[in-house]
């Protein structure tokens, strides 16, 4: 019963976490809400008797795949529309207009 | 106009997946007996591993093991591959910003410990959760405690070639000697031993061993690789 | 009471659908090349919550015979997902790392992360 409860609001954190990682513009955010994601899930699958996944999902999900995540971010541009901007700006002429 | 097709289209996909799964039912047993039964009756009786994962794996799926092993190889060469440079053309390491002496001193006091940790998952892989992937992505992690932390700080990428080579050496040669004595590959070749005992299961201890080291050398390379990267 | 607590059983088989799809519809809509990448991964999350979940039985314990209790084969969940969701998950991150890598060469060659800018393959 009380797990029941507690995986339901794991769940809604989860699809949460989820919606603002997609939807946001900001990448850095979006990254460390999928860190997240994957720590949520582990505690989900502790709750559903898999403590062997749960491990590797730990491990592997929150700091590896967020690392490199960030390192990739930080070799190339921080915002989704980075390029939007620089075009408004004129400063990147389009291939067209060449 | 793109957006909505995706959106129908995706709908349609949900709504199929969950009449699917309603169909199948959550919490009950789907089959009468089945694969479950077997692995968890010869895991038991014959192989003597507590943890039913790490027989299934190791032993049962051994093959998957190994083709994956191989699989993650490829992608740290790839890696290797993509992110190419000439050999004394490294760049500085993509620390995020200067650590603090606290930062310093703290990485410091915990990589040992991190570093045990991984180590007493991958040999207990047999007795309690954990195994090989578990206990290398563990020590993986350690060592990038250590990297991001200071800036001085290098792994030698010839140990770690050294490591993963002897490593996969190792698996394969204890799968070919249970080819050799017992008919099929990753036999046991070894005693099997008492339930719960840390010296049970044989060779499946050891292959894990093997494993832990493998993946740790190959995670560390691909983050080793993946910091170096800095135009 | 207990009708609607069935119902929350089925909660997770919704929420393992609802990451699948959230990722999927991020892969398929948007421009940045990370943004493709981070959708992949949390398709690759919702799979795994969907496959270990197939596994499992109510009131069911962890497939591991702990010391006194060698004779409880009826109540354990079932092995066999969590084996292959194991390896699934070290798989996904080799590549995530191998397109990470391939998304950094891109940018150092084209300048934009934009996947509609990079048209060499265009025709």
């Amino acid at each position: 019963m009380i797990y029941l409860i507690l995986t339901f609001i794991l769940i809604l954190l989860m699809i949460g976490a989820a919606v603002y990682a997609i939807w946001q513009k900001d990448l850095l955010y979006a990254v460390i809400a999928s860190g997240i994601i994957s720590l949520l899930l582990s505690i989900i699958f502790l709750i559903l008797q898999a403590p062997d996944v749960a491990l590797t999902e730990a491990a592997i999900g929150v700091a590896l795949t967020t690392i490199i995540f960030i390192i990739a971010i930080r070799n190339t541009v921080r915002f989704e529309d980075e390029h939007d901007k620089k075009i408004k700006e004129n400063k990147i002429i389009k291939p067209e207009e060449q | 106009m793109k957006k909505a097709i995706i959106l129908i289209s995706l709908t349609i996909l949900g709504v199929y997946l969950i009449d699917i799964f309603t169909g199948i039912g959550f919490g009950t047993q789907h089959f009468a007996s089945g694969v479950k039964d077997a692995y968890l009756i010869g895991s038991k009786e014959t192989l003597k591993v507590s943890n039913v994962v790490t027989s299934i794996v190791v032993n049962f799926r051994g093959f998957d093991t190994l083709g994956e092993v191989t699989v993650l190889f490829l992608a740290s060469m790839a890696l290797g591959g993509i992110l190419y440079k000439k050999r004394h053309d490294v760049g500085e390491r993509s620390v995020l910003f200067p650590s603090t002496r606290i930062v310093m001193s703290g990485a410091k006091l915990l990589f040992p410990s991190i570093v045990l940790l991984g180590a007493y998952v991958f040999i207990h892989g047999h007795l309690s959760p954990g195994g090989g992937f578990q206990g290398g992505t563990i020590i993986a992690t350690g060592f990038l405690l250590m990297l991001i932390t200071y800036r001085n700080y290098s792994v030698s990428h010839n140990r770690l070639s050294y490591v993963e080579s002897f490593a996969g050496i190792l698996f394969i040669g204890l799968g070919l000697a249970g080819y050799f004595i017992n008919n099929s590959f990753l036999a046991n070749i070894f005693p099997a031993g008492k339930l719960n005992d840390l010296f049970s299961g044989g060779v499946i201890g050891i292959i894990y061993v093997a494993v832990g080291f493998k993946v740790a050398a190959e995670l560390t390379g691909i983050i080793y690789t993946v910091l170096h990267e800095k135009d | 009471m207990e009708k609607y607590l069935e119902i929350l059983n089925y909660t997770i088989y919704g929420a393992a659908i609802l990451l699948l799809l959230i990722g999927l519809y991020g892969a398929l809509t948007k421009k940045s090349l990370i943004k493709i990448v981070l959708g992949l991964s949390i398709m690759d999350s919702g799979v795994h919550l969907l496959m270990i979940s197939i596994g499992y039985l109510k009131n069911g314990t962890a497939p591991i015979f702990s010391p006194g209790h060698e004779n409880e084969l009826a109540k354990m969940v079932d092995p066999v997902p969590q084996a292959l969701v194991l390896t699934a998950i070290v798989i996904g991150f080799g590549v995530t790392a191998v397109a990470l890598a391939l998304v950094i060469r891109l940018y150092k060659h084209h300048n934009t992360l934009r996947i509609d800018e990079i048209k060499n393959l265009k025709w």
